[in-house]
């Protein structure tokens, strides 16, 4: 019943032109990926000549075999999946723990250390580069996956820890009193009762990190310069230097790039979009 | 490991649980404590120590007050005041431009048409994309030529419109501009989609009862209750266009000429082409500075129209 009073008064030919105006958005929208997805299989006489928008006529896909053997994409593709996972994982372990200390243990500076924490979401990346790249190259420390694991970390921890207020806030206090009658102590309770309690949150950080950790440039293209720990978007970036004339290669790396997220997507979106609102409302 | 105290002897339990309580919290906030305070806190603390200094990184910097500082405002070579004109151009689009049409996207979809859901995830899209893709994929169009932007003006008969977009310093900043905002409205429009859906239906229903249009309705009970949330939208767009690096190494890197330099493609050639660590991190500094000076100033306008 809700639902029916809502278009009643609004004429229909500014309703089809309103269809018309959100469908010309969305094909605005999807066209970048068609159009990526077509030229990574087309030949550059095919790019370049009579057949710039079509479908491929002769579906090449050995550019997705020079993008993964002389362009390395799957290397690349590995390292983002390595440095990710151990990025998310960090900040999420680091944020739950100090969660639960932030909003599960009464003392006097509890709301103070939490809006320390919120600071993070206003600072800027390139506020820390500077001093941590001299610390790293004076380490000798550039050029390996923890250079970019524990920056990416750090830097998604304030909305971790964000995320996981919100949720943490939900779960009843009866449960740690009734586990502390049982005998468990402050270490008992987080790891036996409050973290399992925290699965919904896993997802919703977890999503938001992983595209901040996967899609991130600027710090990657400042601590690696060596092509062994490139990440996705560096790699990217290196290829298209090297085939600036042939591009169905480059677009084959960018749907390498791309697709593993969108395919994602395409199942979860709900759960992906409700991540990124999460991750916003209290902003 | 806690409960163990409470079989203690009665005299130090209280005093010792208190210690145990203190090292408990402490424990758990270790890990992100050193992550936070090493990783962001203590850097800037060094960031801000070094802003002040004639430093190459390598050997003990010299101590020149606020010179870095003015040297930024008043020193041509450095592209520092362009920069920062370019990024608050960008600002400026993304918040009267990228923001108006993600707001009319939300409210739209806020209406119940039919494939809502599909609008919604097509429109977000962009967003999941990374930005180097993003910038690969339009350096394509731009492409002179081959890509298709200049294709379709000799199409439909405008050869005189085409164009060496990125690399005509006319249209270089236009070019980084177009796909900035653009990739950007889904992101703003869910945000904005989430707040609209939160409005109650009986609000609504009152008002159209009213005799309110979808319209009126729009412009005076859902955007007044979503206020906080274009707030949100308009602090990110702001701080992320101070922020845009992404596109701009990557469509134009920061050429022709330094035209489309924005403050932290500057901060990046500090270190590896100019060896002045020390300016770099007054522009880190700046940027740390900018970032809250515009966050607050959006909460204070916001907040006079209440």
């Amino acid at each position: 019943m809700e639902e029916r009073y809502t278009l009643k008064k609004s004429n229909p030919a500014l309703k089809v032109f309103i269809y018309i105006l959100l469908v010309v958005w969305a094909f605005i929208n999807l066209f970048p990926i068609y159009f990526m997805f077509t030229f990574s299989l087309k030949s550059n006489e095919e790019i370049f000549g009579k057949n710039v928008v079509g479908l491929p006529h002769e579906w090449r896909w050995s550019n997705y075999s020079s993008a993964m053997g002389t362009g390395n994409m799957g290397l690349y593709f590995f390292n983002s999946v390595l440095v990710t996972v151990f990025s998310i994982a960090i900040s999420i372990m680091a944020a739950m723990m100090a969660t639960y200390a932030l909003t599960r243990i009464k003392w006097k500076w509890a709301e103070m250390t939490n809006a320390f924490f919120m600071l993070g979401l206003t600072i800027p990346l390139q506020a820390s580069i500077v001093p941590v790249y001299v610390i790293l190259s004076k380490l000798h420390w550039l050029n390996h996956y923890s250079t970019l694991i524990i920056p990416y970390s750090a830097f998604t921890l304030s909305m971790s820890i964000l995320i996981c207020t919100g949720f943490m806030v939900d779960i009843p206090y009866d449960l740690d009193e009734a586990a502390r009658i049982d005998g468990c102590g402050l270490w008992g309770t987080f790891f036996r009762i409050i973290a399992p309690l925290l699965k919904p949150a896993l997802s919703t950080i977890g999503i938001y990190a992983f595209l901040q950790c996967w899609n991130e440039f600027m710090f990657a293209n400042v601590f690696i310069s060596d092509s062994k720990h490139r990440t996705l978007p560096v790699g990217i970036k290196a290829l298209s230097g090297a085939y600036t004339t042939d591009w169905g290669p480059i677009g084959a790396a960018l749907v390498i790039a791309t697709f593993p997220t969108l395919i994602i997507y395409i199942f979860l979106s709900r759960k992906i979009q409700d991540s990124f609102i999460a991750g916003a409302v209290k902003g | 490991m806690a409960e163990n105290n409470s079989n203690n002897n009665t005299g130090n339990t209280r005093s010792n649980a208190k210690f145990r309580k203190g090292l408990d919290i402490f424990l758990f906030l270790l890990p992100a404590i050193l992550l936070f305070v090493g990783i962001l806190i203590a850097p800037i603390a060094v960031s801000l120590y070094r802003s002040f200094q004639k430093w190459n990184g390598f050997t003990p910097g010299t101590f020149i007050g606020f010179k870095n500082y003015t040297d930024l405002f008043t020193s041509g070579s450095l592209h520092f005041v362009p920069a920062l004109k370019n990024a608050l151009i960008i600002a400026f689009f993304s918040v009267f431009v990228q923001l108006p049409f993600s707001l009319f996207l939300a409210l739209l979809l806020g209406r119940k048409y039919k494939g809502e859901r599909f609008f919604l995830t097509v429109y977000f899209m962009p967003v999941l994309i990374s930005t180097v893709v993003i910038g690969q994929l339009w350096l394509k169009i731009y492409n002179p030529d081959y890509g298709i932007l200049n294709r379709a003006l000799m199409a439909v008969g405008l050869e005189s419109w085409t164009h060496v977009w990125v690399g005509d310093p006319k249209t270089a900043l236009g070019s980084v501009v177009v796909p900035t905002v653009w990739q950007y409205i889904g992101y703003h429009m869910l945000l904005m989609y989430a707040g609209v859906k939160g409005v109650s239906p009986d609000l609504r229903e009152a008002a159209m009862l009213d005799g309110a249009t979808n319209w009126q309705v729009d412009r005076y009970v859902v955007i007044p209750i979503i206020k906080p949330i274009i707030r949100t939208s308009v602090i990110f767009a702001v701080t992320g266009s101070l922020k845009s690096y992404d596109l701009i190494r990557i469509i134009t890197n920061a050429g022709p000429t330094h035209k489309t330099e924005v403050p932290s493609t500057l901060l990046e050639d500090m270190l590896f082409l100019r060896n002045r660590y020390g300016m770099g991190s007054t522009i880190s500094v700046m940027l740390i500075i900018l970032c809250f000076a515009f966050a607050l100033a959006i909460t204070a306008v916001f907040k006079d129209k209440e």
